[in-house]
């Protein structure tokens, strides 16, 4: 316990250090607008991974409507500040608690599905959202959502990026997190350990919709517009490659898919037409030479350095 | 202490089970023996909570337990170990161990049974920071039932514990089952292993396509003619 608090403490004290390096970069005017603009996104991008590693990562079921809730973040942020007027704060409270609860009620009916079924179901789901925004007036329908301030700084969403990571890390560690990773492991031995199979798996889904929405309201009040054509399901395949690419209930690997793509596909604007090609061959390469994505689902760790990689693949063991 | 009433269970349309009555007394090994397809593991996963009888009565304690979830069914002492050894396969033997207990938090009261766990399954000490997936099939067979142990059940349901292990796997496991009883713990057994279940077990139901076809002790059955023709291989 104690040696769990010390390691919270290092890494609090090292985000700290590494924010102050990144804002000290900016003011200095080192990291140009367009850097500063791929860093903020980076902290959006990795709340929404790790908050999808926790779903299916953790909890082994595939969703892959990560935008929709994202939207719902984006769009009811944006109401608060832009047409009621209200502080920055109250856009965040209120967009978290309104994408987690769309994800608590869709969550119960949808997670009696599993595996390809969930996916299609949720992949489905994302589309209504992002079709019912676009059919609402009130919100600017296909035009989107314009003259949201940008209130998002690095302040914000590093911060907030600091807090969903350890909050999650936290969760996984918990009694609760370790029934989540139980029904990852094996639904039917789970339920007859006398877990609540459906409670914990929509406990995880509602979880990871809220900071969705939480990463939404930081998205739309940096981009100054909350547009329908932002959510479509290829964000949330974006968001699933992060994932899949770190490897599957890895977190550090969540965030390291989350840095890593979105500095590529930066990088890469400067050749528009080399992009899709780059980045869809780097995704090729690594499920052909890495399937279990960079990290499997061991976390990084200066353990992983000293075993020389030689754990490759422990994790594609079955219970056979 | 456990009774089943006359249930019926339906698979869609199929009628899998047909109006069963099962009877356990506290401190015995009651098995369930019968071909494939005769509603053995379908008997004890309604009386675990996994499906739901169509009508009939189950009770356990004195209490009706039929439509209470089986998360809950686990936390009134009644616990099953499914069939096919449904480990967690990618942690190791201790954090299934641990996972057995989930529900209890009574901190020395775990510890004790883990000490007891292990040493009724040496094998499991052995390997206790192992991968439980890369376990011979008798090792995780055997975790299986010392995680259900660990959330201390005063009725075990075993699920065909002998499948696909070798004969003297299958003994080794037979006598642990014995030892678990002895130590107070009530077991209800399905087995396709006839002779073996009942040369441990004090009471036994023969299932014959949904219906019990003969009931009796153990040592009635063992003897009787219609049971060693079908079973027992003459």
């Amino acid at each position: 316990m104690n040696a769990i608090r010390k390691f919270d403490l290092k890494a609090l004290v090292a985000s700290v250090i590494l924010y102050s390096i990144l804002e000290g970069l900016i003011m200095a005017d080192i990291i140009g607008p367009f850097w500063e603009l791929n860093i903020i996104l980076i902290c959006i991008n990795v709340i929404l991974a790790t908050s999808l590693n926790l779903i299916n990562g953790y909890t082994g079921q595939f969703s892959i409507g990560h935008a929709g809730f994202l939207a719902v973040g984006a769009y009811t942020g944006a109401i608060i500040t832009v047409k009621l007027g209200l502080p920055f704060e109250l856009a965040l409270i209120v967009g978290t608690i309104s994408a987690g609860a769309l994800g608590f009620l869709i969550g119960l009916p949808t997670l009696r599905l599993n595996g390809d079924y969930l996916a299609i179901a949720t992949l489905g789901l994302g589309e209504i959202i992002r079709i019912c925004i676009l059919n609402i007036d009130y919100v600017g329908g296909a035009s989107g959502l314009m003259g949201i301030p940008r209130i998002t700084n690095l302040a914000w969403s590093f911060g907030l990026m600091i807090f969903v990571i350890f909050f999650i890390k936290n969760f996984k560690n918990s009694a609760h997190g370790r029934a989540c990773l139980a029904i990852r492991e094996n639904e039917i031995a789970a339920d007859t350990m006398g877990i609540d199979t459906t409670k914990y798996k929509v406990m995880a889904f509602t979880l990871g919709a809220a900071f969705a929405g939480t990463a939404g309201v930081l998205f739309s009040h940096y981009f100054y517009i909350a547009h329908p054509a932002s959510f479509t399901f290829m964000r949330s395949f974006d968001i699933l490659t992060m994932v899949v690419l770190g490897g599957l209930g890895s977190m550090t690997g969540a965030i390291t898919g989350a840095v890593l793509l979105t500095f590529i596909s930066a990088y890469l604007s400067d050749f528009p037409e080399w992009r899709m090609i780059i980045y869809s061959i780097t995704l090729i390469v690594l499920m052909l030479r890495r399937p279990q994505g960079l990290f499997g689902s061991q976390e990084l760790s200066l353990k992983m350095f000293k075993l020389g990689g030689g754990k490759d693949g422990g994790n594609t063991v079955t219970g056979k | 202490m456990l009774k089943v009433d006359n249930i019926d269970v339906y698979y869609g349309a199929i009628h899998a089970i047909k109006g069963i009555s099962i009877d356990v007394s506290q401190g015995e090994i009651v098995t369930l023996i019968g071909s494939n397809g005769a509603g053995k593991s379908t008997t004890l996963r309604t009386i675990s909570g996994l499906m739901k009888p169509k009508n009939g009565i189950i009770t356990f304690e004195d209490q009706n337990i039929v439509g209470v979830p089986a998360h809950k069914i686990v936390g009134r002492g009644l616990c099953q170990v499914p069939e096919g050894r449904h480990v967690f396969a990618n942690m190791t033997v201790l954090e299934n161990l641990e996972l057995g207990a989930y529900l209890r938090s009574d901190k020395d009261g775990i510890e004790a049974d883990m000490k007891d766990v292990f040493e009724k399954f040496p094998r499991l000490l052995e390997r206790k920071d192992q991968i439980s997936g890369t376990l011979s099939g008798g090792e995780q067979q055997m975790l299986a039932m010392g995680r259900a142990l660990m959330s201390r059940p005063r009725l075990l349901l075993l699920d065909e514990p002998s499948m696909g292990l070798a004969p003297l796997l299958v003994k080794e496991i037979f006598n642990i089952i014995k030892e678990i009883n002895e130590s107070g713990t009530t077991v209800l057994l399905v087995e396709q292993n006839a002779n073996m279940a009942l040369s441990i077990a004090d009471k036994a139901y023969v299932l014959e396509t949904g219906r019990i076809a003969l009931s009796g002790t153990a040592k009635e059955l063992a003897s009787s003619e219609a049971v060693r023709k079908a079973y027992l291989g003459g």
